[in-house]
């Protein structure tokens, strides 16, 4: 099981969603994405992409504007 | 014991792909959503940036949808493909510049192409005969058939029974009895439908989800094409499009105004790429000037920063002017007043 990290600053959704999920494609049951986002969006939206697909939300971070995203992979 | 059949729907977070969904569903087949993004979608954007909506719940609506329904949802970046429907629709525009009728068929190819890929067996969408002018037509129907390649495995649910028959329903695979024969530009069925399912609180977006059936933006988009002098654009320029009031005072130059902190927050993030102006003695926007400015063009702008700040009614307002490389001076100007502002420079 392995780590990844993804910067998604600076873009607003739909854009940090797809770029979870296309990253979230190329990753292993059990593999954990942490996703650092600004748009608030991102709160609401990568949280309900993960529920659709059956992902788990490890964490979410929301500090000075800057928001980070744990999903574990499942598959 | 025969495999159970899989359908691809496209999914806008309407009201009518829902309906469309849940009706396929309900008749055991599996389905899974697609939503493209063009980059022209009303979703997401313009609630995430200003202000004024920070009271509303920030939600995507296809997702919303697809929780709705217990399905998958998959978001497909179309931004670079979607240019060319756009930019050359070979069925034109709309009433504004939104291609509607390449779009549906767009849209409706690369869902075929993702059924393909995935081993799916047809295609759904929420189209309903006469709901739009452009695109939802009894005539345009096959059209947009024929040219995404989809043919009969493409079912349109809410109005099936008034079109000829598709696949699945010639192979059984769904009840062409439980479809239905929806038709024009009328509401109240859905309405009635939704509250049947036990769906509350979906979206009705006026004038659909797409920005480019908005008049006032298709505007600004024609006046970006016409004073670059070609149709071309890249994904900030249509954002750019979305956000503050845009004025175009000479043919050489225009002023992006934001109209509230959180537009101006927005803004910021491309003053590296524009010289900007906002006032340094009041409250205010911050200002992007785009195109090549004189002396006199930067003076002018600085007057219209001026009327659009705190300090309108002021004698004199201090300006900040910061070019590209970051350099920034100060003017001290008179605000425009507001009955110099010609109407026509509003786009």
């Amino acid at each position: 099981m392995s780590h990844y990290e993804l910067d998604a600053r600076r873009l607003l959704c739909p854009m940090p969603v797809i770029r979870t999920q296309n990253k979230l494609e190329e990753l292993q049951a059990g593999d954990t994405l942490a996703v650092t986002c600004s748009d608030p969006g991102a709160l609401h939206d990568i949280p309900a992409w993960c529920r659709v697909h059956g992902h788990e939300i490890v964490s979410t971070l929301n500090h000075a504007g800057e928001i980070i995203i744990t999903v574990r992979a499942i598959k | 014991m025969t495999p159970s059949r899989k359908a691809v729907a496209l999914i806008s977070g309407g009201l009518d792909s829902l309906l469309a969904a849940r009706l396929i569903l309900d008749q055991g087949i599996h389905v899974e959503g697609l939503n493209f993004y063009t980059g022209f979608c009303v979703e997401g954007h313009t609630h995430a940036i200003r202000d004024r909506h920070t009271t509303k719940p920030k939600r995507n609506n296809a997702l919303w949808s697809a929780e709705q329904l217990g399905i998958k949802l998959h978001i497909i970046d179309v931004i670079e493909e979607y240019k060319d429907v756009v930019i050359n629709p070979k069925h034109g525009y709309g009433a504004n510049l939104n291609p509607c009728l390449d779009c549906k068929g767009f849209m409706v190819g690369k869902a075929r192409a993702w059924m393909e890929a995935h081993g799916f067996d047809f295609i759904i969408t929420g189209e309903v005969i006469g709901q739009r002018p452009k695109s939802q037509r009894r005539d345009t129907m096959p059209i947009i058939a024929r040219e995404s390649g989809a043919f009969d495995r493409l079912l349109r649910p809410l109005c099936a029974k008034l079109l000829p028959e598709t696949l699945p329903e010639r192979e059984g695979w769904v009840d062409r009895n439980k479809l239905l024969n929806l038709n024009g530009r009328g509401r109240k069925s859905q309405i009635t439908l939704a509250g049947e399912f036990g769906f509350h609180d979906y979206a009705q977006p006026a004038g659909g989800c797409c920005f480019l059936t908005d008049p006032n933006y298709s505007r600004r988009l024609a006046d970006m094409w016409s004073t670059r002098g070609e149709k071309h654009y890249e994904l900030d320029d249509i954002m750019l499009l979305k956000i503050g009031r845009h004025l175009r005072p000479r043919p050489n130059f225009k002023l992006i105004v934001g109209r509230e902190e959180g537009e101006n927050n927005f803004l910021s993030g491309y003053r590296r790429q524009f010289v900007h102006l906002s006032a340094l003695s009041h409250d205010g926007p911050l200002v992007l000037v785009e195109g090549e400015v004189s002396e006199d063009d930067l003076q002018l702008a600085a007057r219209l920063t001026a009327r659009f700040g705190q300090g309108r009614d002021s004698d004199r307002v201090s300006v900040e002017i910061t070019d590209k490389s970051g350099v920034a001076r100060t003017l001290e100007v008179a605000p425009m007043p507001l009955d110099q502002i010609p109407q026509e420079w509003y786009l």
